[in-house]
C-alpha cells in the first residue's frame, strides 16, 4: 500500500447527498391496493410510508439529483471525478451502465464509469471498491451512487413484496482523508446458494422478455421473506464482527451503527447483539421502506445532519441483500464539513 | 426442572422480553407470550445456536408451546 511519509493513505467520505421522489405512498394507500393493514406492516417491518418515482423518472434521474448535490457538498467539480460507480438493482436499461448515463449528464468527462450489482448490499460493496482505487493510488476522486426505482419491478398484487420497498438515491464522494480518519476496514460476503430467495427472473438471458414471460409475471421481484430474514440477522452480526476484527476494535468501540434499512426487526436484532441503544442506530425505514442501495446513504445523511455522528466517531455500515450478499464497513468519521 | 428447561427459559425471556414466571411448559408462544411469526423465527435461531441444532421449518411450524420446544430439544440431544 502506498505511503506518504509514514502515513498510510486512507479513503473516506468527503461529500454526501440524497434525493427521494416526491410522491408518498402510505400504508393506508396500500390497504386499498392489496389485502394488508397498517398494523401488520408496522409491526412486522416498521415501515409507515415509502416514496414512489414518477412514471417518467428512472434510476439515472434520481442518481443525477443526488450526485449534483453531493458534488456541491464536497466542493468537487464534475471534471475532477476519476471514477463513477453506480450501485443499483434497477438500472435504466440492461445495458449500457446507468453510471455512463450519469457520467454524461454530469459532464464528468475524465471519469471511468460502471455499475455494480450486489443487491441491497451494493452501496457498501461500491464504497469498498472505491476505497481500494484511492488507496492504491489509481484514482483521487470517486463518485459512488446508490440509486433505485424498485417500485417499477414490484408486483402490486403481491402483498409479500410490494409493501416493503421504495425509491430513492444517495451519492457520496470518496477521496483521501487526512490523519487517522477514513475507512479502516471493510468485508464483503456472498452466499449464492440463496440466489432464489430474492430475485427477478425475467428480462435477462435466462428468461428474455416475451409475451409468455410477462404472462407468467417473471418481470417482478420474488422473495422468500423468511429465508431472507434469517440470512439478514446472521449477516448483520457477521458483517459487524468482521470489520471490527479487521480494524482491531471491539463492539464497545462502536459509536454509531448505520444498518441497511429493510426491516426494523432486523435492525433491532443487530443493535441488541451489539449492545447499542437505539439512539446510536440510524433508522429511517419508517419513512422510506427498503430503498436497497440508497438506504445506507439516506440513513447516513440524516444522522450527519442531525449531529449524531461527530468527528472521530467509529461508525459501522452493515447490510445484506439479493445474491445473497452481505457487507460491512468501519470508518473513523472525518468531519469534512467542519 | 431440567437443565434444558432453564436454558430455554433464559432464551425465551431474552428474546420475547417476558417475565421468567410466565415461561411455563403449557404457555403458548403466540397466545400467552405475545410472540409473532418473526419473534418465533428469531427464537428458533437462538435455540439452534444455543443447542447446536438444526431445526427445519417443518418442525419449527409444529412447535407452539414451551413444553414442545423442551421435548424437541431433549429428544435430539
Ligand atoms: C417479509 C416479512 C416481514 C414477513 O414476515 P414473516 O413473519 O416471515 O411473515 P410470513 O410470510 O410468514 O407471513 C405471516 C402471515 O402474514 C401474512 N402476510 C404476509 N404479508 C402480508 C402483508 N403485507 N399484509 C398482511 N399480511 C401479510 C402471510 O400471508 C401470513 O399469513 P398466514 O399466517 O395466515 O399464512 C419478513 O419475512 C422479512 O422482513 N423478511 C426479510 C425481507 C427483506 O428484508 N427483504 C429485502 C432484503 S434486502
Amino acid at each position: 500500500m502506498p505511503m506518504v511519509g509514514e502515513q498510510k493513505i486512507r479513503a473516506g467520505i468527503v461529500g454526501l447527498a440524497t434525493y427521494v421522489p416526491e410522491r408518498v405512498l402510505t400504508n393506508s394507500d396500500l390497504q386499498k391496493m392489496v389485502d394488508t393493514s397498517d398494523e401488520w406492516i408496522v409491526a412486522r417491518t416498521g415501515i409507515r410510508e415509502r416514496r414512489v418515482a414518477a412514471p417518467e423518472e428512472a434510476t439515472s434521474d434520481l442518481a443525477y439529483q443526488a450526485s449534483v448535490k453531493a458534488l456541491d457538498d464536497a466542493g468537487v467539480k464534475p471534471d475532477e471525478i476519476d471514477l463513477i460507480i453506480t450501485a443499483t438493482n434497477t438500472p435504466d436499461m440492461i445495458f449500457p451502465a446507468t453510471a455512463c448515463l450519469l457520467q454524461d449528464r454530469l459532464g464528468a468527462k475524465n471519469a471511468g464509469a460502471f455499475d455494480l450489482l450486489a443487491g441491497c448490499t451494493g452501496f457498501i460493496y461500491a464504497v469498498s471498491v472505491a476505497s481500494q482505487f484511492i488507496e492504491a493510488g489509481n484514482a483521487s476522486t470517486v463518485l459512488v451512487v446508490g440509486s433505485e426505482v424498485l417500485t417499477k419491478i414490484m408486483n402490486w398484487q403481491d402483498r409479500n413484496t410490494c409493501v416493503l420497498f421504495g425509491d430513492g438515491a444517495g451519492a457520496v464522494v470518496i477521496r483521501r482523508v487526512p490523519g487517522d480518519r477514513g475507512i479502516l476496514s471493510s468485508a464483503l460476503g456472498a452466499d449464492g446458494s440463496g440466489a432464489y430467495h430474492l430475485y427477478m427472473p425475467g428480462g435477462g438471458s435466462r428468461h428474455p422478455i416475451s409475451a409468455e414471460v410477462i404472462e407468467q409475471g417473471l418481470q417482478f421481484t420474488r422473495m422468500n421473506g423468511r429465508e431472507v430474514f434469517k440470512f439478514a440477522v446472521r449477516a448483520m452480526e457477521e458483517g459487524s464482527a468482521k470489520v471490527l476484527q479487521r480494524a482491531g476494535l471491539s463492539v464497545s468501540d462502536i459509536d454509531f451503527l448505520i444498518p441497511h434499512q429493510a426491516n426494523i426487526r432486523i435492525i433491532e436484532h443487530a443493535a441488541k447483539k451489539m449492545n447499542l441503544p437505539m439512539d446510536r442506530v440510524a433508522v429511517n425505514v419508517d419513512r422510506y421502506g427498503n430503498t436497497s442501495t440508497a438506504s445506507i446513504p439516506l440513513a447516513l445523511e440524516e444522522s450527519l445532519n442531525s449531529g449524531k455522528i461527530k468527528d472521530g466517531d467509529i461508525v459501522i455500515m452493515v447490510g445484506f441483500g439479493a445474491g445473497l450478499t452481505w457487507a460491512g464497513m468501519l470508518m473513523k468519521w472525518y468531519d469534512y464539513r467542519r | 426442572m431440567s437443565a434444558v428447561f432453564n436454558r430455554v427459559k433464559e432464551i425465551i425471556v431474552e428474546q420475547l422480553g417476558v417475565e421468567p414466571e410466565e415461561v411455563k411448559l403449557e404457555a403458548s408462544f403466540v397466545d400467552d407470550l405475545g410472540a409473532d411469526s418473526l419473534d418465533i423465527v428469531e427464537l428458533i435461531m437462538a435455540l439452534e445456536e444455543e443447542f447446536d441444532l438444526q431445526i427445519p421449518d417443518e418442525d419449527a411450524e409444529k412447535i407452539r408451546k414451551v413444553g414442545e420446544v423442551i421435548k424437541y430439544i431433549e429428544e435430539r440431544k
